[in-house]
């Protein structure tokens, strides 16, 4: 009655408070009992797609298959590159948990040295979580099977059946084709593509792979299996195979490749056929090369190391890279260039040894006497050409020799060229800001002095002067419009005139290396270039490195010409004794095999061996080298 | 008719069908989690469950007259023994919450929860009803939840020793002190958290803050909750069904037939199952619930409430965890995760409210 009052607390109050206060923890209870089941609810109604999702992808681990890397083939559709069945066995890191046993129990089970060993260990260092790290490629059956036995006690190691590039004829294609490799991490970081980063999946590095890239590539399959939370595969889902790469149909000859390959023998050099009716390239070939499937199996350090020793540098593409004073080869395009500009070929000359240029005497190889010029090409006179040069001067000759395609940077699949030099006044100026001197031009056309050219651009000035067209080289089936050459018939005619009597004409200069056919004859020049800084000798001995280079150009048949050829032999210390035996040897092959092979037999047998025999010697005995040191020069 | 005997009258047969139906499923479950087989867990915890629903029959046939006389007796027993463990465990170098009684492994902190609420329940049927609202009626009370839970704590338990706080807390709040002390309590409680937070072992923090975050560590601590919400969620209402669970089954579910076995069955049961297991106990905490508004001693009536809301806790407790709602403190679903101490425990509870349950079907109601 006046104000509040707590009620007296009694046992049936007690009771009471009881009874109520139970409700409420019950009710309470009950209400969470609610809250559970709309949580419940709530995950398994609203959220149940995403959580579908997440439980699958926790379950199915999606690998990708490596795409077959398409054919590289040759005119016929013979393979220059193919694949071959390859076993290899990979670590997939996320997965594997007791690394030093694993590691440890392949080392055993593979034989693996203490440099792969090294290597894997940087790898795993390097991957992160899924990206499969190699351990070792193209293993035997026996040594798969036994990693496939003991696969339960080996966690995180995925063996796998895949494809590696092959290529048939090796060292042959080296640098024509290339090679192909695992990518690397930055090509990986510029696409991001999963592929990247699939064990097996190769890139082309090098060559026609590289620039074919794309076409050869395919699309990978795909594998969909379920693993367990610790990695371990339960079954397969589903496969979707692979689709291999388009085919790349090249113009090359591949036998004709193998065979100019085997025939340059332990030379340094290169050699370049061409088709006249199409600028079909028919053999592409620098020697010494690197074997390509080498480089696909992933290249040991050792080998890598012994290609780079070698003095005969078979890293680098001659063909296409290398630059040299083309020599006397240029003598029938200064003779097309002369005539061009009024010099009459049947006007006479006469060689008393050289050339007298004010005080200085420019040298010719012998004393010929009187010629014209058809005559002047066969024997390869310096004489006649310096005095032409003296008369025109060489920024006559210079748009000739590029219409020839010398000092040209060619349009072509994979190559990457070094296109020299064909020098003029206007050139020497911008490049050494002094004028043009008379025996510039003497020297420039005798192909010495500032003219630098590689083969493939000579091979191309031999199927111009025999098809009389501006043919431009291809390796694949590209449309150029090969126009006529401004040059008169005279002129041109002259010029094979001149190359057909080095070869049939009576004491030409490769009078030795007539093809050995019926009906069928070979026109050509030989050249022969001065090694620059030559102090020792006189370039027809001593050392290797100081010796000159023998160059040829040719083609062949006389009459309808087919075939362009030219031929490098760097060192081989003449065009006639060097480089056109191997031309010679080249062009019969297209019309004799039977015939050239003896010839080419008779050589190996000389040499020690096919070009893969010699190349496992070489290495083997540098190795041997290597790993016992001569100690007579070790001081 | 053939009239029934009073001995098999007696018999709980309701109760026995909703605990058996609870089992049944459960071995199922544990059948799927073994993919496929009745070892190593459907079997012996089918045989468990016996061996338990025989002790719990007992424990029910006792006189309820029994467990109040012994109540205060037990608990220092228990509270012995619990530092028994402590301190051998302190001298062994690590902790230790088991003693080895050679045929299982009694973790005494789980006998605290029975305890613990007898304890009580018989403190407040003893204090004066004019003392309720005085301190008198608190501090006791206190003292005996505080020193269990503080060596439970010390374990480290935090699951264990919340349970043991709850269960004394849920007495004290049905024996009528005043309401906002509990109130008070609970702020205060509030604006020390940051305190008891930082009084927490590193892993207990590191639990508590993913579970605020758990995308913050998706592959280590949040694992456990990310995968659970995966399995549940990826149930859908039908579930995968029976043995299609891949979550469980591919082992990306952590401890799928003890704490987390709840994921397990709804990956597989979905919504369905989930629901009907929650009414499952839904039905057991109402009839915990109706047998201590029914009871006919205030000490039936508190010790029933109070082991009910022991049996609520671990079940509100687990399932809030395994659905993302509360952190992971190692705490199993009654009567569902596999193990025995836990199922001893909920079993003893039951038989003690069904105890109190034949004390108010026998006598006439009074209060004392």
């Amino acid at each position: 009655m006046f104000g509040k009052k707590s009620p007296p607390i009694t046992e049936a109050w007690r009771g009471i408070t009881f009874t109520r206060r139970a409700i409420v923890v019950g009710g309470a209870q009950a209400a969470l009992f609610g809250t559970l089941a709309a949580r419940m609810a709530y995950i398994s109604i609203i959220d149940n797609e995403r959580y579908v999702l997440e439980s699958e992808s926790n379950r199915v681990n999606l690998t990708l298959i490596p795409p077959r890397r398409g054919w590289i083939v040759d005119r016929q559709g013979k393979a220059l590159a193919n694949n071959r069945v390859s076993l290899r066995v990979d670590i997939i890191p996320d997965r594997l948990h007791n690394k030093d046993l694993v590691l440890g129990q392949l080392k055993t089970l593979l034989r693996l040295d203490g440099d792969t060993m090294e290597r894997i260990e940087r790898d795993l260092k390097a991957a992160s979580g899924f990206q499969p790290v190699a351990v070792a490629e193209d293993v035997t059956e026996q040594d798969y099977a036994s990693v496939l036995v003991h696969l339960p006690e080996l966690p995180g190691i995925a063996p796998q059946r895949g494809f590696a590039r092959n290529y048939p004829t090796g060292a042959a294609v080296g640098h024509l084709i290339g090679y192909v490799g695992a990518p690397t991490a930055e090509e990986y970081e510029k696409v991001k593509d999963p592929l990247y980063i699939t064990p097996g999946y190769k890139t082309g590095k090098d060559g026609l792979e590289k620039y074919f890239q794309d076409m050869l590539r395919g699309k990978p399959g795909a594998k969909r299996v379920e693993v367990t939370a610790r990695g371990k595969v339960v079954r397969e889902l589903s496969t979707q195979p692979d689709t291999q790469g388009k085919t790349v149909h090249l113009t090359i000859d591949a036998d004709l490749q193998d065979y100019a390959a085997r025939r340059l023998g332990p030379e340094s050099g290169a050699a370049v056929v061409i088709d006249t009716l199409t600028g079909d390239i028919l053999a592409f070939v620098s020697m010494p090369s690197f074997d390509p499937n080498s480089f696909s199996d992933g290249i040991s350090n050792s080998e890598y190391s012994w290609l780079r020793a070698d003095d005969h540098q078979p890293l680098i593409n001659k063909a296409t890279r290398g630059l040299y004073p083309p020599g006397s080869t240029l003598k029938p395009m200064a003779a097309i260039a002369a005539i061009e500009h009024g010099i009459d070929p049947s006007e006479r000359h006469t060689c008393i040894g050289g050339y007298r240029l004010g005080n200085r005497f420019f040298r010719c190889l012998g004393t010929h006497g009187s010629l014209d010029m058809p005559h002047a090409i066969m024997k390869s006179c310096n004489s006649y050409f310096y005095w032409v040069a003296d008369r025109l001067g060489y920024d006559a000759i210079a748009p000739t020799a590029r219409l020839m395609g010398l000092g040209e940077e060619f349009q072509l699949a994979g190559s990457n060229q070094r296109f020299g030099t064909i020098p003029d006044s206007a050139w020497k100026m911008k490049k050494y800001g002094q004028p043009w001197s008379a025996s510039d031009s003497l020297n420039a056309v005798i192909g010495q002095g500032y003219v630098s050219v590689n083969p493939l651009q000579l091979a191309v000035m031999a199927s111009r002067i025999a098809s009389g067209r501006r043919l431009y080289p291809r390796l694949v089936n590209r449309q150029f419009k090969n126009d006529p050459l401004p040059f008169s018939a005279e002129a041109l005619g002259t010029a094979r005139l001149g190359m057909d009597l080095v070869v049939n004409g009576p004491g030409g200069t490769a009078g030795r290396s007539r093809l050995p056919l019926d009906g069928i004859t070979m026109a050509g020049k030989t050249g022969t270039a001065q090694v620059r800084g030559l102090n020792t000798g006189n370039g027809k001995g001593g050392t290797w490195k100081f010796r000159d280079h023998g160059l040829f150009i040719g083609f062949a048949p006389v009459g309808d010409p087919r075939y362009a050829i030219s031929v490098i032999i760097e060192h081989g210390m003449g065009g006639s004794r060097a480089a056109a035996p191997v031309a010679k040897d080249i062009l019969t092959f297209l019309y004799d095999r039977e015939k050239a092979m003896e010839a080419l037999d008779a050589f190996e047998t000389g040499w020690g061996g096919t070009i893969k025999e010699r190349m496992d010697r070489n290495y083997a005995a540098w190795k041997a080298g290597i790993a016992a040191p001569d100690p007579g020069l070790a001081q | 008719m053939i009239p029934v005997p009073p001995a098999i009258q007696r018999i709980p047969w309701k109760l026995i069908a909703l605990l058996g139906s609870i089992i049944t499923f459960d071995l199922l479950v544990l059948y799927s989690a073994a993919g496929g087989n009745w070892s190593p867990w459907a079997w012996q915890q089918g045989v468990r469950f016996l061996v338990f629903l025989g002790i719990m029959l007992g424990i029910s046939r006792m006189p309820l007259r029994i467990f109040e006389d012994f109540s205060y007796l037990g608990y220092l027993g228990v509270l012995l023994l619990l530092l028994a463990v402590e301190l051998l465990g302190f001298v062994g170098g690590g902790s230790q919450r088991w003693l080895n009684l050679g045929f299982m492994n009694l973790q005494p902190s789980e006998l605290m929860k029975v305890a613990i609420v007898l304890a009580l329940a018989r403190f407040y049927a003893q204090l004066p009803p004019g003392n309720t609202r005085t301190f008198t009626a608190l501090w006791p009370a206190l003292v005996a939840i505080g020193l269990p839970a503080a060596l439970v704590m010390l374990q480290p338990d935090l699951g264990t020793a919340l349970a043991i706080s709850i269960g004394g807390v849920v007495v004290m709040f049905v024996a009528g002190l005043p309401f906002w002390w509990f109130g008070s309590a609970a702020g205060a409680g509030a604006a020390a958290l940051p305190v008891l937070f930082s009084m927490l072992h590193d892993y207990q923090q590191k639990r508590i803050l993913i579970f605020l975050d758990p995308e913050s560590d998706p592959l280590g601590a949040g694992y456990h909750i990310s995968q659970s919400k995966i399995a549940i969620g990826s149930g859908g209402i039908g579930g995968k069904g029976f043995l299609n669970g891949s979550q469980s089954h591919l082992d990306y579910l952590p401890e799928g037939h003890t704490d987390f076995i709840f994921a397990t069955m709804a990956e597989e049961w979905g919504l369905i199952g989930g629901i009907g297991l929650l009414f499952a106990f839904f039905l057991l905490i109402r009839w915990g619930t109706r047998v201590a508004l029914r009871a006919r001693t205030r000490f039936g009536q508190l010790t029933a409430a109070g082991l009910t809301m022991t049996i609520f806790f671990y079940i509100a407790i687990n399932l809030s965890m395994v659905m993302g709602l509360a952190p992971v403190v190692g705490i199993p679903l009654p009567l569902f995760s596999y193990g025995g101490s836990s199922m001893l425990t909920i079993m003893t509870c039951i038989g003690i409210i069904l105890a109190v349950e034949n004390d108010s079907k026998t006598g006439s109601r009074r209060f004392h």
